[in-house]
């Protein structure tokens, strides 16, 4: 190889490199300014939660969005617990909401982490390949309804069903709801349940066989105990999924801003009242802050609750790889 | 004097279609240790987990001959598969220990097979940690998680576990690949006190380590078992010309 041939290919691989180098660099910034605008968005909105938030309990009183203290005609005074921003007194006590959402998050939660731990085990541990490909797709498929199409199932047949068979105090009711929060929490859970048990690593299964142990024994002592932190995340997702889901609970609750602790009455969430009053109040108002404040209070807590799902899940991805 | 443990006859080993072994017979021998070699992909884990019946739980899996421990064909319907594995331990590659303390994953199997009495498995713990050498690192941190300990240990560990179910055979794959030499010494050298008690069959690529801890050494190659022989008749004096090749590093 003479001079001018080393020389040639020297420069050529530097162009090459160079321009590698420019595209990857490109491709680096495009990713990181992506990420930086949804950080920033949310921070956004965050800002704007808690500016309009402030706004409220500046103008109404934090006091109020805990309970309202009347005195009785007997004279003592009473706290109660009431959403009715467009009465002559005003009442903006979100407990009664939050009551509400817990009411039918709960329950869902309890349902969907059954169902949803029964159906990943099935298809992580059990299953064959075949019949976990035509399973999942249509587990996928559930999770993917509209939720108005479910809200609209459980009003109007879910209702009447479960109305003839028991009887409840009001056709719609919080446990209705959570029925139908559990449709969409159950896929939601049983997808992140199969991912856990299979970032099990197979040698664990091994070792459990060869010490004589069958499957059951395997899933109940071993595969189980390793996923623990996944599974938890998969219920605390799925409670999220549940606090933040708005048609189903408005649709079938019944929507009565009354404080109730008992599941087969209508209720109210925070998530449906924000969704049927926003479009009717008048701007700026002391009713309009409040929703946001409710706003603020929703955004919060599911970011709180995603926030410890994700630690969660981190935490076991790094003691399953050690 | 030496006795069979593990007859194997006419066994030919499937996976779908691919075949793993192809009509091996051997004849194992109690107390004895018998290193399987040969290059990769040619059967050895497949027939060690023959052995065990692991192999059941591969998919397609199916074998025609006989797997016969002291006698009796293992692949028989009315054998248990429990049983079968309280018989015969396993040793992997990489250390498999439970995300669990070190006590818990001692303890697993024998509260697995119906021990309750928490002085009769705290019993079996120590004895099978002082079996597997490896007691007096583990006796004070018994309730620290198996995974913190170093990858030597872990390995002991998994010996001691192995242990716990009071096995007559030990099956061992590649034990010490993942190993740096010392512990890897320490594990030949436990493989040498456990022959007393066991009969233990050793995977290893590791050609040194098949002449120094085995008493029988199978070359195999292609599913096929080419030669089986006194371990220091395999690496002084071969009668097949692959298995020269293959011991003497010509080939593999
Ligand atoms: N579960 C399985 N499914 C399909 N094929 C398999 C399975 N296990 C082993 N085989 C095939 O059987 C043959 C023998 O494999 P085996 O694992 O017994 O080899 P090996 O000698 O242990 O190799 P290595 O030294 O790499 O561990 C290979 O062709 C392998 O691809
Ligand atoms: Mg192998």
């Amino acid at each position: 190889m003479n001079v001018k041939e080393e020389e040639f290919i020297s420069q050529y691989s530097a162009a090459v490199s160079k321009k590698k180098l420019i595209k990857e660099k490109l491709i680096k910034y495009f990713f990181m300014i992506n990420s930086l605008a949804a950080i920033f968005l949310i921070l956004s909105i965050f800002i704007f939660l808690l500016y309009e938030s402030y706004r409220a309990f500046e103008q109404i009183g934090i006091g109020e969005f805990i309970g309202k203290e009347i005195s009785t005609p007997g004279g003592t005074a009473k706290t109660i617990y009431q959403w009715y921003p467009t009465s002559e007194e005003p009442r903006y006590s979100i407990i009664s909401l939050l009551v509400g959402s817990l009411l039918t998050a709960l329950p869902a939660t309890l349902i969907s982490a059954l169902f949803g731990i029964a159906v990943g085990i099935y298809l992580s541990e059990i299953a064959s390949s075949r019949s976990r490909e035509i399973l999942k797709p249509v587990i996928e498929i559930f999770a993917g309804i509209p939720t108005v199409v479910i809200g609209f199932i459980m009003l109007a047949i879910g209702a009447t069903v479960f109305n003839d068979l028991f009887h409840p105090p009001n056709r719609l009711n919080a446990f209705l709801a959570s029925i139908g929060l559990s449709i969409i929490c159950i896929p939601i859970v049983a997808s992140l349940t199969e991912e856990a048990l299979r970032s099990v690593p197979n040698e664990l299964r091994m070792a459990s066989y060869s010490l004589g142990a069958n499957k059951w024994q395997t899933i109940k002592n071993v595969i189980l105990p390793a996923a623990i932190s996944g599974l938890s995340a998969a219920i605390i997702l799925g409670f999220g999924r549940a606090v933040g889901e708005t048609m189903i609970v408005l649709m079938a609750s019944g929507n009565a801003a009354e404080l109730t602790f008992n599941i087969f009455r209508s209720m109210r969430s925070m998530t449906a009242t924000i969704a049927a009053e926003m479009g009717e109040v008048s701007f700026e108002s002391n009713h309009y802050y409040a929703l946001f404040v409710i706003g603020m209070v929703l955004f919060v807590s599911t970011f709180i609750l995603n926030l410890i799902a994700e630690l969660i899940l981190n935490k076991m991805r790094k003691k399953l790889r050690s | 004097m030496k006795e069979v443990k593990i007859k194997i006859n006419n066994l030919s080993v499937y996976f779908n279609y691919i075949q793993a072994l192809n009509d091996v017979s051997i004849e194992l021998y109690a107390n004895r240790v018998t290193s399987i070699i040969g290059p990769s992909g040619c059967g050895k884990t497949s027939l060690l987990r023959t052995i065990n019946r692991m192999n059941d739980l591969m998919h397609g899996f199916r074998l025609t001959g006989e797997v016969l421990i002291d006698g009796v064909n293992i692949y028989e319907p009315e054998i248990d598969v429990v049983n079968l594995r309280k018989l015969v331990g396993m040793i992997f590659q990489k250390s498999n220990l439970f995300p669990k303390s070190v006590y818990e994953n001692l303890a697993f199997a024998p509260m697995l097979h119906g021990i309750k009495d928490k002085k009769e498995i705290e019993e079996i713990v120590e004895r099978t940690a002082i079996q597997a050498g490896v007691w007096n690192e583990i006796k004070d941190r018994l309730n620290e998680n198996a995974l913190n300990f170093s990858a030597g240990q872990q390995q002991r560990i998994c010996i001691a576990r192995a242990l716990t179910v009071e096995p007559d055979i030990l099956l061992m794959d590649e034990p010490a690949t993942a190993l740096d030499p010392v512990s890897t010494a320490r594990i030949e050298e436990l493989i040498f006190e456990l022959k007393r008690k066991y009969t233990i069959v050793v995977v290893t690529h590791n050609m040194q380590q098949a002449a120094r801890i085995s008493d029988y050494t199978a070359f195999f190659y292609l599913g096929h078992l080419v030669e089986y022989d006194k371990t220091t008749r395999i690496f002084t004096n071969p009668a097949n010309k692959q298995t020269e090749d293959y011991v003497t590093g010509r080939f593999g």
